[in-house]
């Protein structure tokens, strides 16, 4: 079967210890977790974990069959191709010199990013967007040298 | 009331309906057991924390009830995991209780300490360690309604000794069931009765879930009305009688032939409780190739995990075999003779080729003809425990039985050394029965100190140790596999088990001639306490029939003849 990256939402009880329970049903499976993102929902008993995993249809059923079994996970809900929302958010530190000084300004311009930082010759970029965006931004930034850079994973939302 | 943190968890055990606890103390839980020793709940115990896991989950088995254990910090709760893993795979409701250091030393490598939580976390349904005494109360009740409900299974709950010293109120707490509140769909029951209807060669293939159900009854009634064999899986001996003529005996790798064969050939089977592993199903892409599948179990991850069900039905088994049995009755339905003759006659004729069959031997006890002589000495009455490897395979293809709960063995984990504490816990629960533990030479040393614990308890198990001098099940496979390089499982130092049982306090009786093998069992079982069987074996019997790993079951190798249909 073909694989693909899929995304699950958990709702789940906001307590030590739950996240480790979650990771476990992957990793003591051998499967691996792309990207991940925990947040406390308006109610704060509850967290939201979203996750991105990339497996076969058939895996992803079993996964979320495994992870709705955890005493504290209430809801999995598979958002993959839902038509949810999904964003991302990169951060890029970037070395300032003369001559890339106006080039990274247009591609700043050009994702809808922002300077968040700036000092010296050095400034910190944030970006958001989707993930195949954020890959074109990085594509985008490399030739100019980036000395560092942190994603926060995909959080995502459906839309009613 | 103000309470210790002791007194409300000894109050909400009596509150769960725990009568018995089997368990070691240790620094940790020295306030525990301070209270134990005013109250009335029985305690056992056992020589080894594992020792007092495996009791609890034999108990459990029996029972019905959850099996609880008590044992201490860092090497006393790390001692009950192969037990706590056991429970697991096996779905017993057990609730372990761990002592923990202190709160404030938690996270310090402070003298035995270990993270139980995390050692147990993916060998547990759930776990939970307590912080503050305000949550103890509750939390003790939450493990054991976690323990018991649904696919049942073991709940650890870590107790740091400042929160057993502390004090707090307790109010008794329930908790709803959560259970699959399983009025069946009917149209699902209504597909099912035409699948009966319309099927030539049906057979019926429970697990441990008719017994965790408590659905034998159900499943017995559903058989016979609809006259279709039941094979069944190691967990699942007991559910249908062992010698009703419809009992095909287990599947799988050392099921029988005609078990194998019903499976390969079916057009309909109907899957109870079960959750095809492995070792039942050989090369899935093979298992019943020509067989709609119907699939019922109360874990919705059991269905398409390893076989894809045309019919999968989540919900109690119980529930759902009785609404198939009533709709039946309610139309009243019945198998019309010549609809089955032919499919039974086939699965006779399989029978009558390749019956369980060893050869007999005048000169070496064969290990099976121990079986055999145990099952007609005892009628089939006893409950029988069981160690890991051979020993186990014989006694669930020798042994017949023909009740629920009375055959105790670790199917999905195999552990050795399971057995004989099993039978304490057994034993601890019917003390009025006989319960004999069938093991190996190599599996009863692993938990042989609880002959200790069972002199103690005055408990008068009897066991028969089938004694190969082998690690006999890996043997064989080296046999089979390795070109008889037997590497690492020939024990050539073996204790004296006779005297060693006599030290302990046991009967110690040893056979080593077939015509000594009914006079020792007449012996060992009549003997009012616990009584030690040793029976040296033929060194280098096989269990057959046998599949390979990763073949079809209906390619069996069938002792000295091989035979592939």
């Amino acid at each position: 079967m073909e694989k693909k990256e899929y995304t699950l939402s958990l709702l789940v009880n906001n307590k030590p210890d739950v996240l480790a329970r979650v990771a476990g049903v992957l990793g003591g499976r051998g499967y691996n977790i792309e990207t991940l993102c925990v947040d406390a929902t308006l109610d704060p008993r509850y967290s939201k974990i979203v996750l991105t995993t990339i497996q076969d249809k058939s895996t992803i059923n079993k996964i979320e069959k495994q992870l709705i079994k955890l005493h504290d996970v209430h809801k999995v809900t598979d958002i993959t191709d839902t038509g949810a929302v999904s964003r991302e958010l990169l951060l890029v530190r970037m070395k300032l010199t003369e001559k890339n000084k106006a080039d990274i300004a247009l591609i700043i311009n050009s994702f809808n990013g922002r300077v968040v930082t700036m000092n010296g010759d050095h400034c910190v970029i944030e970006i958001t967007g989707e993930k195949e965006f954020l890959e074109r931004a990085i594509e985008s930034l490399k030739p100019l040298g980036i000395e560092d850079s942190a994603r926060t994973g995909i959080v995502a939302l459906e839309r009613y | 009331m103000k309470l210790k943190g002791a007194q409300i968890l000894i109050q909400a055990l009596k509150q769960e309906g725990v009568k018995v606890i089997f368990g070691y103390p240790g620094g940790a839980v020295i306030d525990i057991y301070d209270e134990l020793y005013r109250e009335n709940i029985k305690h056992v115990l056992v020589r080894h924390e594992q020792g007092a896991v495996h009791a609890a989950d034999g108990y459990a088995r029996v029972t019905g009830q959850v099996g609880c254990v008590l044992v201490t910090s860092g090497p006393g709760a790390a001692n009950t995991v192969t037990g706590i893993a056991t429970a697991y795979m096996d779905s017993i409701p057990l609730v372990v209780l761990t002592g923990q250091v202190p709160t404030a030393l938690i996270g310090t490598d402070a003298f035995q300490e270990v993270d139980i939580v995390g050692i147990t976390r993916p060998c547990t349904k759930h776990n939970f360690l307590v912080k503050r005494i305000e949550d103890l109360g509750k939390t003790i009740h939450e493990a054991f309604h976690i323990a018991r409900s649904g696919r049942p299974g073991p709940v650890l709950v870590d107790l740091p000794k400042d929160v057993m010293q502390a004090t707090g109120d307790y109010e008794p707490v329930s908790f709803p069931d959560h259970a699959p509140k399983s009025s069946p769909v009917p149209s699902q029951i209504f597909y099912i009765k035409d699948l009966i209807a319309q099927s030539r060669r049906p057979v019926l293939l429970t697990g441990g879930g008719v017994i965790l159900g408590r659905a034998s009854e159900e499943l017995r009634r559903l058989a016979r009305r609809t006259m279709i064999p039941v094979t069944s899986t190691l967990m699942g001996i007991g559910a249908f009688p062992g010698s009703d003529s419809l009992w095909l005996g287990m599947p799988g790798m050392h099921g029988t032939y005609y078990a194998n064969m019903a499976i390969s050939h079916c057009d309909l089977l109907i899957a109870v409780g079960c959750r095809f592993d492995d070792r039942v199903t050989g090369k899935v892409d093979h298992f019943a190739p020509e067989a709609k599948i119907v699939h019922i179990d109360i874990d919705p991850s059991s269905i398409n995990k390893n076989v894809i069900a045309d019919v999968p039905i989540v919900g109690d088994c119980k529930a759902i075999l009785k609404a198939i049995n009533d709709l039946l009755e309610k139309d009243n339905f019945t198998v019309k003779e010549e609809e089955r003759t032919e499919w039974l006659r086939q699965i006779d004729t399989w029978k009558t080729e390749n019956p369980l069959s060893y050869c007999q031997s005048d000169e070496v006890i064969k290990p099976q003809f121990v079986i055999q002589k145990l099952y007609e000495l005892t009628r089939g009455k006893a409950i029988i425990t069981t160690e890991v490897g051979q020993n186990q395979m014989w006694a669930a293809q020798f042994y017949l039985f023909d009740e629920p709960n009375t055959f105790v063995t670790s199917g999905g984990l195999g552990t050795m050394g399971y057995g004989f504490p099993a039978a304490i816990g057994v034993q601890i629960a019917f003390p009025d029965r006989l319960v004999v533990d069938i093991a190996g030479d190599g599996s009863i040393q692993m938990n042989i100190q609880e002959m200790a614990t069972a002199i103690q308890e005055m408990l008068p198990i009897k066991i028969v140790i089938l004694n190969n001098g082998y690690l006999g099940m890996v043997r064989q496979w080296q046999q089979l596999f390795y070109e008889k390089r037997y590497s690492q499982t020939d024990m050539t130092y073996q204790p004296d088990f006779v005297k060693l049982a006599e030290a302990y306090g046991f009967m110690g009786l040893r056979a080593t001639k077939p015509e000594e093998v009914e006079p020792v069992l007449k012996k060992g079982l009549s003997h009012p306490g616990p009584v030690l069987m040793d029976f040296r074996v033929a060194r280098e019997e096989c269990v057959y029939p046998m599949v390979r790993p990763g073949a079809p079951i209906h390619e069996m190798t069938l002792g000295s003849r091989e035979m592939t249909n």
